[in-house]
């Protein structure tokens, strides 16, 4: 969260009452969430597609499909979560990004483990 | 369900009726007593609704200790019935639920706790913090933990314990294979706890990310809190998929589906998978803090800084990080193929690269110290060769081909308690008693220490040396017993009086606690090892809000340099002081857990109304909690200048 | 606010700052964090049973695909909506807030309907939780986000509830810090459901 939205609302800011924004840095349009919100409605509608006409191998779209996600949960941790605002160090940042590794490892793995499975079935 | 207990109760076997009629009474004579000397007031004010870090670590430490008397008794029951070919001491059934409830108390309900009760007591004072980040959630944790134990020690007297191992793998675990309620006590304990666990690491790393004294950058911060941060890392990315392999276990049982059952394309190795994933790193959350309570007491006891703190921290976030790659060695011989054998077979040998930077440190740290040798320094010392050993009988095991071959042997036996005992447990007892003056405000008797540190060391060798040679003649794990014809009677029989060693250590340890409540030596500076980090600042035992006054950092070793500084008479004056935020005790933890604890008994036997009351119960709480404006209450200079005159006694 | 020496009465104790509600925040990131590798085990676990149909229903015969656009794209919207509730937050507009809070409630509720519908039409057509391994695992991975939004929605009710009480200051704020982010973390996890169940199990 960005630095002057803390020390705002830490001085007791009492939304209610008062009119004038709690930083000039916010006010305004919402920019970044109208971009988000067109990019991830965008990027859906394009793995729709690619999903319904193949244009061509399985192996292929599949990759794409997956590249296409990614960048859907960039937009939302960068335009949504605002995931690269903090104030002092981004241990936040460090932790999903740990996360991340992690899922991979369980689900890369698990896949590759279990492949095993394919022959015996 | 009462039908379901009651029957149970009246075919059960004369020693668990005894158990239960003991438990019974023990029970009555509890309450008894604490209506007598009018104490429940006093239970329900300072433990039960406390959010006092310390006070949450030293139930911790209790708990674990009453478990690890538990799995101790179950242990050598066992060794008992292996003691000679042959034996008809546990028929199979009993002999599959001792070791089953063994291994998981000991895990579960012994090792964590012991780290939960040292992370408690330790960091916030080690960090200079007045508590932990979230010290109502840390009393959610606790009382999870203590339901979730609760309720797996009650399958002992109703409705009969777990046997499907420490594991329990299925198709064994599934109701097709065991149909009684036994393995869902196992799931829904495991499962009640564990979110108690994913809660404390959070908890923690948050506490030592954000609430260190000022001055006290991470390159600042003891080996211990750092190897606590490593832990916890690892808990809130190893745990979910243990909460995950037996939430999907619960449903095949409770709900028929098929993750795991042999029927309708279920696999039951995906369970296993899931399972490791979370059981290896586990062994590193119980191990990791064990690092940094012997950085710490090799430091303080060779009166020097730590040998190459640098490479210490790296080797902590290594193998934190590494911990989660090598899963699959538990299971080598599912045949998941050479490539994959081998890349895990691989990185598994590279977890001894960090841990041996390690133990090379603490030998160059006492390296031309002036070495003392105390009770946590001596249960120090006797950690290292024994852990060298199990992680040198661990790399064996590493190797995919001999693991073919070991796998499922007592080698495995010999192997984890090594490492297990040897290690997590010699290490917090060394914690145990490196810390213990500053919960209490006395020190352990040596003398009695002395004797239980030898018989536990020497009972431990001559228990388990044997159990690698009867691996290697083929003796397999969890058998009940054996013909006189395999030749494996002597060796067993010398490992089972050495776990009867250990068992006269463990009492000597209960005696020694006995005693030096009465006749301990007092601690009355607050510093009694000469200690080199901030808790040793503090008088024995700490006041609740911890410090006075929050101190300012200058270095490593900070209350060592203070000493120093204050020797050379160049510390500055104290500041005054000012009004401490302080957070209320609640009743809320308790009751959510309990709430849980409903529902998970509930679950047991498939009584869903109980069920979903317990659930409601726990919305409650939380929305409760939630709506709740609980803002703490202040400390005023007043109160906090008599409550330090009486501690330090001055 | 370190200003003036008062009781405790009648103003927010000292350490109840926004510092003091960052802490939460970052407790939050690393429950998200760990919550994640949860939705990874399911996943795995889904990606590994989902040709263990046993002769039953597949993921091709099941899913409909104007169905799960439609879920897909409530739960976009309202990520968006919930984006414009922090917005407000930041302008200090409290009702504004409230406003779109309920957007993104409705929004969700919807979500959770067609959700629950989807399952039971699935039930009724036989393919239930107990027919095959893919769809126990399609349930479990499903199902448990669909709970999550349901959680979702009513901690997103009580902080508006609470917003209404106390209006903007930081215990209030930082709740809905949190709840925002559970919200979009929450499409984030449906992003690769989209991905992987659905259109992956639509391609066949
Ligand atoms: C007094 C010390 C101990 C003795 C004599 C002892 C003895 C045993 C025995 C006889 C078994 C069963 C072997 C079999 O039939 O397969 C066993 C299993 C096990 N023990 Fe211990 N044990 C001790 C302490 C511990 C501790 C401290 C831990 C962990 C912190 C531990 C963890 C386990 C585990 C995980 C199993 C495997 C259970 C299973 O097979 O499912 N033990 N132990
Ligand atoms: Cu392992």
């Amino acid at each position: 969260m960005g630095d002057d939205f803390y020390s705002r609302v830490s001085d007791g800011g009492d939304g209610m009452k008062t009119k004038e924004p709690l930083s000039g840095k916010y006010t305004g349009f919402p920019w970044g969430h109208v971009i988000g919100y067109m990019g991830s409605i965008l990027l859906t509608l394009v793995a729709l597609w690619l999903a319904v006409n193949p244009p061509f191998s399985q192996g292929g779209i599949i990759t794409i499909l997956l590249v296409l996600a990614v960048l859907q949960i960039l937009i939302q941790l960068i335009f949504f979560m605002h995931i690269t605002e903090s104030r002092g160090p981004a241990f936040h940042t460090l932790a999903i990004v740990l996360g991340f590794l992690f899922t991979f490892a369980v689900v890369a793995g698990s896949i590759w483990i279990m492949t095993f499975n394919s022959q015996v079935q | 369900m009462v039908h379901q207990i009651v029957e149970y109760l009246r075919n059960a076997d004369p020693l668990i009726q005894m158990s239960a009629a003991a438990i019974v009474l023990t029970l009555l004579g509890i309450i008894f007593a604490l209506t007598y000397y009018k104490k429940w007031r006093w239970l329900w004010r300072e433990w039960i609704t406390t959010v006092d870090h310390k006070k949450i670590g030293i139930m911790y430490l209790i708990c674990a200790l009453l478990m690890l008397f538990r799995g101790g008794v179950d242990a050598l029951l066992m060794r008992t019935q292996l003691a000679f070919p042959n034996m008809n001491f546990l028929d199979s059934q009993h002999y599959n639920e001792i070791f089953s409830t063994h291994g998981t108390i000991m895990i579960l309900f012994v090792a964590m706790p012991l780290i939960f009760a040292m992370m408690n007591i330790v960091v916030p004072l080690q960090i200079g913090a007045r508590d932990v980040a979230f010290p109502f959630l840390n009393a959610v944790s606790f009382w999870l933990f203590f339901f979730g134990a609760l309720l797996f020690n009650l399958s002992f007297v109703l409705g009969g314990s777990p046997d499907a191992g420490w594991v329990s793998y299925p198709p064994l675990a599934e109701l097709s294979h065991s149909p009684g309620p036994g393995i869902n006590y196992y799931v829904l304990s495991l499962q009640i706890s564990g979110i108690g666990s994913i809660a404390t690491g959070i908890n923690f790393i948050v506490t030592i990310l954000k609430m260190r004294a000022p001055g006290m950058t991470l390159m600042k911060m003891p080996l211990f809190a750092w190897s606590v941060l490593a832990s916890c890392i690892v808990i809130i990315f190893a745990f979910p998929p243990l909460t995950v392999a037996l939430a999907l276990l619960g449903l095949d049982r409770i709900f028929g589906t098929h993750f795991f059952t042999m029927l309708h394309g279920g696999n039951p190795m995906m369970y296993v998978n899931l399972f490791w994933i979370w059981g290896h790193p586990e062994v590193y959350i119980a191990i990791l803090p064990v690092y940094g309570i012997l950085s710490e007491i090799v430091s303080t006891f060779s009166k020097k800084y730590i040998f190459g703190y640098k490479s210490m921290v790296a080797s902590l976030m290594l193998i934190s990080v590494i911990s989660y790659f090598v899963w699959v060695h538990h299971f080598f011989t599912m045949g998941a193929g050479p490539g994959v054998n081998s890349f895990f077979a691989v990185a598994s040998m590279a977890v001894g690269i960090p841990t041996g930077v390690k133990v090379f440190n603490w030998l160059f740290t006492m390296f031309r110290g002036r070495i003392r040798v105390t009770l946590p320094m001596l249960w120090a010392l006797a950690f290292i060769p024994c852990f060298v050993i199990g992680g040198a009988t661990g790399i064996t095991l590493a190797s995919a081909p001999s693991d073919y071959q070991l796998h499922n042997s007592y080698f495995v036996i010999a192997h984890f308690h090594q490492t297990l005992i040897g290690g997590a447990v010699f290490g917090l007892l060394a914690g145990m008693y490196y810390w213990w003056p500053k919960m209490f405000g006395f020190k352990l008797n040596e003398t009695l220490g002395k004797w239980a540190f030898w018989f536990f060391n020497i009972g431990f060798y001559v228990c388990f040396m044997p159990q690698y040679a009867l691996g290697f003649m083929g003796m397999t794990r969890r058998v009940y017993t054996y013909p006189a014809e395999t030749g494996w009677g002597s060796l067993n029989f010398i490992s089972t009086v050495g776990a009867y060693l250990m068992g006269i250590g463990f009492l000597f340890i209960v005696v020694q606690v006995l005693y030096s409540i009465r006749y301990g030596e007092r601690d009355t500076t607050g510093d009694p090892w000469d200690g080199r980090t901030l808790e040793w600042s503090l008088p024995s035992p700490a006041p609740h809000y911890n410090f006075a006054q929050i101190p300012t950092i200058n270095g490593r070793d900070a209350w060592w340099e203070m000493k120093q500084q204050r020797k050379a008479g160049s510390l500055v004056s104290e500041n005054e002081l000012k009004p401490i935020h302080m957070p209320n005790r609640t009743p809320l933890p308790f009751l959510m857990s309990l709430a849980f604890f409903v529902s998970g008994f509930g679950l047991v036997f498939n009584q869903f109304t109980i069920a979903t009351v317990g659930l409601i119960g726990v919305i409650v709480c939380m929305l409760w909690r939630s709506l709740e404006d609980d803002r703490g209450y202040y400390l005023s200079v007043d109160e906090i200048k008599q409550t330090e005159a009486s501690v330090r006694g001055a | 606010m370190e200003a003036t020496e008062k009781t405790i009465s009648d103003q927010k104790p000292q350490e109840h700052g926004m510092e003091e509600e960052e802490k939460y925040v970052l407790g939050f990131w690393l429950f998200l964090a760990s919550d994640l590798v949860l939705f990874a085990s399911l996943f795995a676990t889904y990606l590994v049973l989902r040709t263990h149909t046993d002769g039953g229903p597949t993921e091709a015969q099941l899913f409909e695909i104007p169905v799960f656009m439609l879920e897909t794209f409530l739960l976009l919207t309202s990520s968006y909506t919930c984006g414009l509730a922090m917005h407000a937050l930041k302008n200090g507009h409290a009702r504004r807030l409230i406003g779109w809070i309920a957007v993104t409630v409705l929004l969700g509720l919807a979500f959770v309907g067609i959700e629950i519908n989807e399952f039971i039409t699935y039930s009724s057509e036989g393919a239930t939780m107990q027919r095959s391994a893919f769809l126990s695992a399609f349930y479990a991975l499903v199902g448990t986000h669909g709970l999550h939004v349901s959680l979702g929605i009513v901690w997103l009710i009580s902080v508006a509830i609470q917003l209404m009480r106390k209006s903007i200051q930081p215990t209030t704020a930082r709740k809905f810090i949190n709840a925002g982010l559970y919200w979009h973390f929450l499409d984030v996890v449906w992003v690769m459901i989209f991905t992987v169940v659905y259109l992956m199990g639509v391609m066949g």
